[in-house]
């Protein structure tokens, strides 16, 4: 069967949160919607503006672009955009593109009376963006905290904001953002790998039904989570490596000042022996 | 239903363990790169009251003219140039600086001050030795600030802050080795990283440099400079850098930008000085300490028989300048003469890094 033949049946009218019937259009095979508009709008226009200040930054080597915060004498206000004003408008940008693009997401579910898993999955994402660029910044109390927006600049950033607690390795909400991020990576595999062992068979065998992966799996270990227990694992892991991720952040500097290894001496000043 | 109830017990008890764990206190931030780069300070308000009080002059300090030193009194043989009264009036500070209770008769016998019987006297006269020597040889990282024993001493005999060859594990058993690392010590920040960096960066002009980067892709390389650190090197180096940034109350961006942790000119000029502070303090351990090694008596050496020496937390402690920056020796010239080196054993400062940038690209 054709996809146009039945994608008639779930383009439908309603569920739109905003803007009622006037967005309510595909163009293509992409829903418009009132979030899809300003998604368009704010995310050319934070295009157009990365492009012009990349333009006024002396280079045009897509790896060394960069787009830097405010100084920190700017504290929360604004700054002249050309020392991190720039910076501020395209946060915005982003910021209100990606929630407007999780909104979409929203309006399409409510279409189709489907459940919100994954804009509230996506929302995770725009939440750990957000704990870098907004939360992290305000709790520290200058913009000058968030990250510059440039391929080798924000990773630079990332290894100074590391040692400045000396070993991130040693911030356990590092330490369990890492897990879930190996472990969201071999549930994905072992998940990937037993669904096509099951049911992509060599030509001239038959596919295997759900009761084979189980079974799989109570040979191996002694247990199968199942068929739809596997999405809920994998969604789990996957929230919880992007939650730590941004708990991570959050609480170094905020919460904590000096280096991750001596966070850990709670355990040495424990009453027990110490 | 009970199982749920006891669950969301622990739940809420670990969240408070946790939050336990968290500075809520007021923070003070400073900037020291360029914008976006990260490298920001991030303190405690309360952690950086730490400078510690210093010590006021004995008395006035006297007029400079007089009879020599060496001429009013017997022995003297680092500051017989200056006056009488100097002389007296810094044999006061030293010891309001270094033995307060016991008096002048922690160094001296009362009934022949010129005596070199104590041991402390001997090690006195080196230290007097040492510290003129940081003063007019160590500027690169002294500047104009200058050192007096209080900067180490703190009203202390023994400086509160050093360290000496880690006593050695039994090589004949695994039980309770653990082999220099894994001990949650302060020298290395509480990580696990090896504790012996001091024993192999800090010992004397001799040791290794602290370096660890290459400038090629493979250890052996064609060049004969190629450097042949292995991957473990690293750790001795990261735990020297992990005591340097607590010892200074600092993180690794005060000096460094991570973006590349050896290139000079991406460094801050900070790292300028602590380049000259690891060859100062190899040069006070090895010419001066390291020289006191017979003078000192059994309960002054550490478990392998080595005297304690310095690093950068017994000037330091804590603060990236000792006692807040404030100038103590503007009041003792005797500890900064002015005229040729008297000593010997004073070494000069070794040729200078490549200049740090001044200004961040």
């Amino acid at each position: 069967m054709a996809l146009l033949s039945f994608e008639r049946k779930y383009r439908v009218r309603g569920g739109t949160l905003i803007g009622g019937d006037l967005f309510d259009f595909w163009v293509g095979p992409f829903y418009v919607g009132f979030f899809g508009v300003i998604t368009a709008i704010f995310a050319s226009l934070g295009t157009a503006l990365i492009l012009y200040c990349a333009s006024q930054g002396g280079t045009w080597n897509p790896w060394l672009i960069s787009i830097a915060p405010p100084d920190l004498k700017y504290g929360l206000g604004f700054a002249p955009l050309s020392h991190g004003g720039f910076w501020q408008v395209i946060t915005v940008c982003a910021i209100v593109s990606f929630t407007s693009w999780a909104l979409r997401e929203v309006e399409i579910c409510r279409k189709l009376g489907m459940g919100y898993h994954v804009p509230i999955a996506f929302g995770f994402a725009i939440f750990a963006y957000v704990s870098l660029v907004v939360i992290r910044p305000v709790l520290l109390g200058a913009w000058h905290f968030g990250f510059p927006y440039g391929i080798f600049s924000h990773l630079d950033w990332v290894s100074n904001t590391g040692y400045q607690y000396l070993h991130f390795h040693y911030n356990p909400a590092h330490m369990l953002a890492v897990s879930f991020f190996f472990t969201t990576c071999l549930a994905l595999a072992l998940h990937g790998a037993l669904v096509l062992s099951a049911v992509n068979p060599k030509e001239g065998e038959t596919v295997k039904t759900p009761e084979y992966e189980d079974t799989f799996f109570r040979d191996l270990i002694g247990y199968s989570i199942g068929t739809l227990g596997i999405h809920r694992l994998g969604l789990l892991l996957a929230l919880n490596a992007g939650f730590w991720s941004a708990v991570c952040i959050i609480i170094s500097g905020p919460l904590w000042t000096r280096g991750w290894p001596e966070w850990w001496n709670w355990w040495l000043n424990l009453p027990i022996w110490s | 239903m009970r199982s749920t109830m006891l669950l969301r017990l622990g739940a809420v008890l670990a969240g408070a363990a946790l939050l336990g764990a968290c500075q809520l206190e007021t923070k003070s931030v400073a900037q020291n790169g360029y914008r976006g780069t990260g490298m920001d300070q991030i303190h405690l308000v309360s952690d950086k009251k730490k400078v510690g009080e210093v010590p006021p002059p004995p008395y006035d300090p006297p007029k400079p003219g007089g009879k020599p030193a060496r001429e009013a009194y017997q022995n003297v043989q680092v500051l017989g140039d200056i006056s009488e009264d100097e002389f007296s009036y810094t044999m006061a500070a030293i010891t309001q600086w270094i033995a307060p209770e016991q008096g002048c008769n922690y160094c001296h016998n009362p009934a022949n001050m010129a005596s070199d019987e104590l041991y402390t006297k001997k090690v006195a006269r080196r230290m007097l030795q040492m510290t003129r020597n940081i003063n007019t040889g160590w500027t690169q990282h002294v500047k104009q600030t200058g050192v007096t024993c209080y900067t180490c001493h703190r009203g202390q005999a023994v400086p509160s802050e050093n360290w000496a060859l880690p006593a050695k594990g039994n090589p004949d058993t695994i039980l309770g080795n653990k082999h220099g690392q894994n001990a949650p010590l302060a020298t290395t920040a509480y990580s696990s990283l090896p504790n012996e960096a001091f024993a192999k960066y800090l010992l004397d002009a001799k040791s290794s440099n602290i370096r660890v980067q290459s400038n090629y892709s493979h250890p052996s390389g064609y060049a004969a400079t190629a450097n042949k650190t292995t991957t473990m090197e690293t750790e001795g180096t990261y735990s020297l850098m992990m005591h340097t940034s607590s010892a200074l109350g600092v993180n690794c961006t005060f000096c460094h930008n991570a973006g590349s942790f050896q290139a000079w000119n991406m460094s801050t000029p900070k790292r300028v000085g602590a380049w000259y502070g690891y060859r100062m303090v190899r040069n006070i351990n090895g010419e001066y300490i390291g020289s006191l090694a017979s003078v000192f008596p059994k309960h002054r050496l550490g478990p392998q028989g080595d005297p304690l020496k310095v690093n950068c937390a017994t000037c330091h402690r804590g603060v990236n300048k000792p006692l807040g920056g404030v100038s103590m020796v503007k009041d003792y010239p005797a500890l900064r003469p002015t005229g040729p080196m008297i000593t010997a054993a004073a070494a000069p400062a070794p040729a200078a890094p490549a200049a740090a940038a001044t200004k961040m690209p």
